[in-house]
């Protein structure tokens, strides 16, 4: 177990410095001078030297680039330019916001999804099956951002029942809450639909399996064997998925906080790439890879747990 | 023609039969098809100028002049989903094109040489993976400048290690098998064995890909352009549409309602078409996938 974890840790470390070396490769080769870009055409040349010397952009990129990675270490992502706040302050500002969204999705879709693909694979073949599948089959169709606005015409505008948009901020949890619920069922429904489809051909498998009769045949009532044994064993390629999913969630919030005006993650990176504010999106950029290395770290070590003949071997 | 060859060809067909009786594949086709068809008629044909902006006809509702409806700038509604559905589709193809043409042969290429070209390959993947794609595409839309050009890399960028992936996947599982020895024997280096032997065995593996790439592409492009990075004005574009009508969702919802429709359908055409594609070429997965 220690030697799979470690294994997974050091993969992990590794990709992260490639993916800061990109990140950091891939703004440095961009054309034209981050100061002047920020400054705009106007900037003195007084000004301009000003903000790379407060920048370091007149030493060396490895220098740079060390110190820059020195820096996430330590925590400290650099100041904002148009902001003129420390980036690591506006990331908590906005993360107090997109965290509990992306939590909240993916609760949302887990749980519907799950039970879901339960139920059409225990009725595998049987109209229900086909019924619950094609709805999953419109589900992953449908982009969230419009799925969003369908929302907000149906509950904000025609019901009136929850906010079309905005965030009033957590000194009132009620109304905070009330306007995370259209954006977070705009995420979660398509993902849903995605890992109910996965849930339910993982368990159709497991469920065609000798250990499942057995199990049958020793006279354990259908619905334990359903829930117990039958999904732990179809849990992996579903804890892949669910995986994956927070990538998408990642960048799900991108457009969706944009629908609702929602201060958060994707609404600043969005921002700050407009405003050319390379600091930030650096920093956001590096901290959502980071974070999306860590979950797959996570998704790993559940592997081993659910199935603990992963724990030897690899 | 070498015996393995004819052996594939005979699969392939049988492949297409399996294919044909696959209700989901009959339906994604269907769909599919009708889509390719109203972008390949916007071409040459559309029922009003989209370029043409019209005060006096702005934001209607559905009539027999404007099935659809008009925009908040008079446009036709109709006629611009015409026309989005050949900016989409051209964005999501040539992106699986670029995905295709890079991603298979460095999938071949790490397969048949084996040892560090292939771990250096595969890692380089990884760190790809590890950007969430959506993301990405934003960040290089918006610094490199919005439009479809660029959208087009933004999204083939990530498709080039999806099939990298598959492609090594499906042809390491081909190289050990009796006729690329027999090949092998015969002297054929890695590159010639690659491409006449490991790519037409795995053909439909990379084909049932390449449409969940296509659809996958088409949301994206959605995404894209809801966010102003994807195709500029005057182009008609599914996700713009979908953007100018969010302000007037109170007013005029039928704005909203054609275009998200227009994507779901694209989208959930190829899905099943992919799916039956699976299902017909793999009859034994059938019941898992």
């Amino acid at each position: 177990m220690i030697v799979y974890v470690t294994k997974r840790l050091v993969i992990g470390l590794v990709t992260l410095l490639l993916a800061s070396v990109v990140v950091f490769g891939v703004l440095e080769i961009l054309p034209g001078d981050p100061a002047r870009i920020m400054l705009g055409m106007n900037a003195g040349p007084d000004a301009l030297e000003a903000l790379r010397q407060e920048m370091g952009l007149n030493q060396p990129a490895p220098v740079r680039f060390f110190q820059w990675l020195a820096g996430l270490v330590t925590g400290d992502l650099g100041r904002s330019y148009t902001y003129s706040s420390p980036v690591i302050d506006l990331v908590q500002e906005r993360l107090v916001v997109s965290l509990p969204l992306a939590l909240i999705s993916l609760f949302l879709s887990t749980a519907i999804a799950i039970p879901v693909g339960v139920f059409a694979a225990s009725r595998s073949g049987k109209l229900s099956d086909t019924l619950t599948m094609g709805t999953a089959q419109i589900g992953i169709a449908l982009p969230n951002f419009w799925l969003a606005l369908l929302l907000v015409y149906v509950f904000a505008v025609g019901l009136r029942v929850l906010p079309a948009g905005g965030f009033p901020g957590w000194a009132d949890p009620v109304e905070a809450i009330k306007s995370l619920i259209l954006p977070s069922i705009s995420l979660a429904l398509p993902q849903a639909a995605i890992l109910a489809r996965v849930t339910r051909s993982a368990m159709v498998e497991t469920l065609g399996e000798d250990f499942i009769r057995t199990a049958r045949a020793k006279g354990l009532p259908r619905r334990k064997v359903l829930w117990r044994h039958a999904l732990r064993n179809a849990m992996i390629p579903v804890l892949t998925i669910l995986g994956l999913q927070f990538s998408f969630l990642l960048a799900g919030t991108i457009i969706i906080e944009n629908v609702f005006y929602l201060p958060g993650l994707g609404r600043l990176i969005f921002q700050a790439i407009n405003q050319r504010d390379l600091i930030v999106v650096e920093g956001v950029v590096m901290l959502l890879v980071a974070s999306l290395i860590l979950i797959n770290l996570a998704v790993d070590i559940c592997y081993a747990i659910v199935d603990p003949r992963l724990r030897i071997g690899r | 023609m070498t015996i393995e060859q004819t052996a594939v060809d005979l699969s392939q067909r049988h492949v297409l039969r399996r294919a044909f009786s696959n209700a989901s594949f009959v339906v994604g086709l269907a769909i599919t098809l009708t889509i390719a068809i109203v972008a390949l008629v916007s071409l040459f044909w559309a029922p009003y100028d989209v370029t043409k902006l019209s005060v006096a006809s702005r934001v209607q509702g559905l009539s027999w002049a404007h099935p659809f409806g008009t925009d908040h700038l008079g446009r036709d509604i109709l006629s611009m989903i015409m026309l989005g559905a050949r900016n989409s589709i051209a964005v999501a193809l040539v992106a699986v094109g670029i995905g295709m043409g890079l991603g298979v042969p460095l999938g071949l290429w790490a397969a048949a040489r084996g040892g560090w070209i292939d771990e250096v390959l595969m890692r380089t993947n990884d760190v790809i993976f590890a950007f969430p794609s959506l993301l990405s595409a934003v960040m290089i839309t918006a610094i490199f400048g919005p439009g479809a050009i660029n959208a087009i890399i933004a999204i083939g960028i990530f498709n080039i290690p999806v099939f990298a992936r598959v492609a090594r996947g499906g042809a390491l599982a081909i190289w050990p098998r009796e006729f690329v020895l027999a090949a092998k024997a015969c002297g054929k280096g890695g590159f010639l064995i690659s491409a006449e032997h490991i790519l037409p065995n795995i053909a439909n593996l990379l084909l049932v890909q390449a449409t969940i790439q296509f659809a996958l592409g088409i949301l994206a492009e959605a995404g894209l352009s809801y966010l102003g990075l994807g195709a500029q004005p005057p182009m008609p574009s599914w996700g713009r549409m979908l953007f100018d009508a969010q302000t007037r969702i109170a007013v005029a919802p039928h704005l909203a309602l054609f275009p998200g429709m227009a994507i779901v359908l694209t989208v959930l055409g190829l899905n099943l078409l992919g799916d039956g594609l699976r299902d017909a070429i793999d009859p034994k997965q059938r019941r898992t996938l």
